[in-house]
């Protein structure tokens, strides 16, 4: 103590702006998080359904053109990856506690993927009810 | 050593190190050494190699030799791993490259500067404060198993720092207090002795603190002791998010 300790130059490692291609685990939390445009973007176009409820038809015909069929085909892998990211993290978010053991993460991961199944064919069976 | 005089016939392993000698100047490079193969050997068992029979020169840490000490971290191909836990049979016949842990600064060869991290457990208070002090003649402070369960997971961290190695966010920003601290700010927060949530809560439910983290998940692939940071950080958010909810629905409540 007291002394003065010249201290040498440090080499400093600076992230490389491709730094996302240099893991593969990198590269995938990259798609995971873009991905996420898809859900977003998805989610926006289903908001203009509510400005085209007087004109139901109009907005079938719309969804059924070329262009809308080619970005639902895009979008739609998009957002199955995305929720499957999505529900694999969600034990490690959702810690449950049953004495001193944990619930086990496969169990609620699992209990996630049945509630998206349920939701989706109750959807797919109102949908498919009025057609 | 007795590797190096079993003859000529003993299969060889390159190893491609990163040197910086601040002394000799401020260029990095990297070295190649030729040292025997054995499929017992870890890494850290080929750079000791190196240190006693080819190139004294060479700076690295180690101490332990078993994944408790959690001193000889270093980049192998890429990843951060513990040297005395990556085996040369992993890699072989391919060559090695050997880093410095990425994300910190290096001060010469695979040695790095550690005082940001040590800095942050000091931030987050990583030891345990007792929620009541009371007098030795009055006995342990007891806890069941379950509350044992609770932050047990988390205790396991051994301060490699392999996780900020793996870590994006660290490495675009060293403010980032990162998983290993967080992770052991949650570990004494779940403690059912410890009293001091309430301080750790304005370093850790900061910007710097969990809300910076992109839940990457790299930091947990990598442990080597199954800690699971990425885990301890998103449960920390959803505690500050319930602490908040709570705060502005139930003003007139009990913290």
């Amino acid at each position: 103590m007291g002394k003065e300790v010249k201290k040498s130059k440090e080499y400093i490692q600076s992230m490389p702006a491709n730094w996302w291609l240099k893991r593969k685990t990198y590269f995938l939390y990259m798609v995971r998080e873009l991905t996420c445009v898809f859900v977003g973007g998805y989610a926006l176009f289903l908001l203009l359904l509510a400005t085209r409820l007087d004109d139901p038809q109009g907005f079938a015909a719309l969804l059924h053109s070329p262009l809308l069929i080619a970005l639902q085909i895009i979008a739609l892998p998009m957002v199955v990856y995305h929720s499957i990211t999505w529900i694999n993290l969600t034990p490690k978010v959702m810690v449950l506690w049953r004495g001193e053991e944990r619930v086990s993460p496969l169990l609620i991961a699992g209990a996630n993927y049945v509630l998206w199944a349920v939701v989706s064919i109750v959807i797919l069976w109102i949908a498919f009810l009025n057609s | 050593m007795e590797a190096s005089k079993t003859g000529q016939t003993e299969s060889m392993i390159e190893l491609e190190v990163f040197r910086y000698l601040p002394d000799q100047g401020e260029e990095t490079a990297f070295q190649r050494y030729s040292v025997p193969y054995r499929d017992d050997w870890v890494v850290l068992d080929a750079l000791n190699y190196v240190k006693d029979e080819l190139d004294g020169t060479l700076s690295f840490r180690w101490s332990c030799r078993m994944g408790v000490c959690g001193s000889c971290g270093m980049m192998v191909n890429g990843e951060p791993k513990l040297t005395c836990a990556a085996f040369l049979r992993d890699y072989y016949p391919n060559p090695i490259r050997i880093e410095p842990l990425s994300n910190f600064p290096v001060i010469r060869d695979l040695v790095i500067n550690i005082d940001d991290f040590m800095g942050k457990l000091e931030e987050v208070k990583a030891w345990l404060v007792p929620k009541e002090e009371k007098p030795v003649s009055e006995g342990e402070y007891l806890q069941t198993p379950a509350e044992l369960a609770h932050y047990k997971q988390f205790s396991m961290c051994i301060n490699c720092m392999l996780c900020y190695a793996a870590c994006p966010v660290y490495g675009h920003d060293p403010k980032f207090i990162g998983p290993a601290a967080i992770a052991l700010a949650q570990r004494y927060n779940l403690d059912s002795r410890d009293g001091a949530a309430d301080e750790r809560a304005e370093v850790i439910f900061s910007h710097e603190g969990i809300w910076q983290c992109t839940f990457v998940d790299d930091c947990t692939r990598v442990c080597p002791k199954d800690v699971d940071p990425a885990g301890a950080i998103q449960q920390a958010k959803v505690a500050a998010t319930k602490d908040w909810f709570r705060k502005v629905l139930v003003p007139w409540g009990k913290k």
